[in-house]
């Protein structure tokens, strides 16, 4: 009985997985939004490698020496971030702002089902776009900065360019968990796009901020994507430390998504 | 079947559905009737599992709406015709609904003929009219071959061939042997599809009935009368013990007497007659007086006259 309930669910999963990989192919955003974070994150990669590769015997001795031809490469996830948040937000917020939302939990009543269903087919896919750009990232960047470039064996590289994918699919499901807490597509958007392009960076930077700032997702998790860490380096977590602090703050959106899900009326 | 027991919502303060209990049965055509913001549109989200009860409880086919193993197969619901993503095409709408529930790819293809939008089935679903995405709405209702049917307002802004596929579908759905349970505010509209009738004002049951008795109970049937001899008429009719009211105008209203028998006793008294005609009261008035007295019954009863009312204060400046 119990084995048997277990393969219905399954089945169930199964079905409710293949219609949200329906639905996700079959809107023009998908395809937009991730296509523009996959260029702009390249491109942008690239022009900040060529011009790092300009200013490198103008640089100190110290910025010399903290030179990290592998994080420069991924210089163009600041922007092309946003993109992968607005993927995210839309494939949540979609089904509020267009009312699809109640054909949909009409069509699969268990809420939970429905949304990891949904979450899960974004993420394996942000997942296979974040490695696809994450490692094309890095070696045009590579190709682009010369004598300074970093190869794929050195030590720690090939973990800052898996980081990089892995960072670009957890924006992704922060985004999704943020969305499907507030609904509304104007609002996620209007909260996550200033935080992760301006307040995150001032917080994260500024002296007086900077203690707490790290622990912000994207400050922590960008860590892994550091080759090498800069002069008088004092982060308390190393690059799988801060993948896991974004993890947490990914968790805690999703839940926080999940609980007001199941108990809202559609 | 449908069985609801108790079923209350209420926001806040304000109760939306007020412990309704009533039964939809296979076979007929039920319409649930109410003007706007009766609640209805509120029952049928609950019935879907979509709201969350206050209190009491619905069943379909004995189960709740999230017991059932694929739902869209028990059960199909056009609740909004504008419940889909424009941006996707009628085709891959209603594959995500038949994915979702095991139902198989052909299916698609037989609801979109169905409800006759093969040839539009690549195009958007943002560029459709009302008619269209209400032809959508109700092919994914029909995508799992359900035994129960539920529509919301299916006809409004609806062109009259729109209208009159709508009524012939739920009648043959019908007469197949399933649940076909169909909201609106318009009685005339309901006088032509349902069999039976469940009437709600203010989120409270008004009526549970069939059309046929309902039609008896309440459409009054009575004699206008006109004539140049009023007074001597009224004299007439009063000493053969019936009673005549005058509705103004110069015309009677008599209830329970046949016209023939009216006629008969004008030329006995060679009275004359401008007007001796049966008339019967519409089902409109019928399901608005029905109506009316409920929401006055309320508003006496839920706000007793001492309470200070909006506006008060006006009074004394």
């Amino acid at each position: 009985m119990g084995r048997r309930l277990e393969g219905e669910l399954t089945m169930a999963a199964i079905q409710v997985v293949r219609s949200e990989w329906t639905k996700i192919r079959s809107v023009a955003s998908t395809v937009w939004t991730l296509s523009l974070a996959v260029v702009v994150t390249i491109a942008l990669g690239m022009l900040i490698s060529a011009l790092s590769k300009n200013e490198f015997d103008t640089m100190n001795r110290d910025d010399q020496l903290s030179f990290d031809p592998t994080f420069i490469s991924f210089a163009g996830m600041s922007l092309g971030q946003l993109a992968m948040i607005v993927f995210g937000v839309l494939v949540v917020s979609n089904e509020y702002s267009t009312g699809m939302i109640r054909t949909s939990l009409a069509a699969v009543p268990q809420r939970g089902t429905f949304l990891f269903s949904k979450i899960a087919v974004a993420t394996a896919l942000s997942l296979a776009v974040g490695l696809a750009t994450s490692f094309v990232a890095f070696f045009l960047g590579q190709a682009m900065l010369g004598t300074h470039k970093a190869q794929i064996g050195d030590s720690g590289v090939l973990r800052a360019v898996i980081g990089g994918g892995l960072y670009m699919t957890l924006i992704v499901m922060f985004s999704m968990g943020v969305a499907a807490m507030l609904r509304s597509p104007m609002l996620s958007l209007g909260i996550l796009m200033p935080f992760f392009f301006l307040i995150s960076n001032i917080l994260g930077n500024v002296d007086a901020t900077k203690k707490i700032g790290r622990y912000l997702p994207d400050q922590a998790g960008s860590k892994i994507m550091q080759v090498v860490p800069p002069i008088d380096d004092d982060t308390p977590y190393g690059p799988w430390g801060g993948l896991g602090i974004m993890a947490l703050w990914v968790l805690a959106a999703l839940i926080g998504g999940y609980v007001l899900l199941k108990k809202r009326d559609a | 079947m449908i069985e609801l027991e108790g079923l209350t919502k209420r926001y806040g303060e304000k109760v939306a559905v007020n412990n309704l209990t009533f039964t939809v049965r296979p076979g007929i055509v039920t319409g649930f009737l109410g003007p706007n913001g009766a609640g209805k549109s509120t029952t049928m989200r609950m019935m879907l599992g979509l709201d969350r009860p206050t209190a009491g409880d619905v069943r379909i086919d004995g189960k709740h709406y999230d017991q059932l193993k694929d739902p869209f197969t028990y059960i199909g619901a056009l609740l909004d015709a504008k419940a889909m993503h424009g941006g996707r095409s009628a085709f891959n709408h209603l594959l995500c609904l038949a994915q979702s529930n095991g139902i198989p790819k052909k299916r698609v293809h037989e609801v979109l003929d169905t409800v006759g939008l093969t040839a539009v089935a690549k195009k958007k679903a943002k560029g459709f009219s009302l008619g269209m995405g209400q032809r959508l709405g109700i092919a994914g209702a029909l995508l799992g071959d359900p035994r129960i049917l539920m529509f919301d307002e299916p006809v409004n802004g609806l062109d009259p061939e729109g209208i009159h596929w709508i009524r012939n579908l739920m009648k043959s759905l019908a007469a197949q042997g399933r649940t076909v349970f169909v909201s609106s505010h318009l009685m005339s509209e309901m006088a032509l599809t349902a069999d039976h009738l469940v009437v709600i004002g203010q989120g409270r049951l008004l009526a549970d009935t069939s059309m046929a008795d309902f039609i008896a109970q309440n459409s009054r049937s009575y004699v206008r009368i006109r004539s140049p001899h009023r007074e001597r008429l009224l004299d007439v009719l009063h000493s053969a013990g019936i009673t005549a009211v005058e509705t103004g105008n110069g015309t009677l209203e008599v209830d329970g007497t046949k016209p023939e028998y009216i006629g008969e006793l004008a030329a006995q008294y060679q009275i004359v007659l401008h007007e001796l005609s049966p008339q019967q009261a519409s089902l409109e008035e019928a399901f608005m007086q029905l109506t009316a007295e409920s929401v006055e019954y309320h508003a006496h009863a839920d706000t007793p006259l001492e309470q200070p009312q909006w506006g008060d204060g006006w009074k004394g400046n």
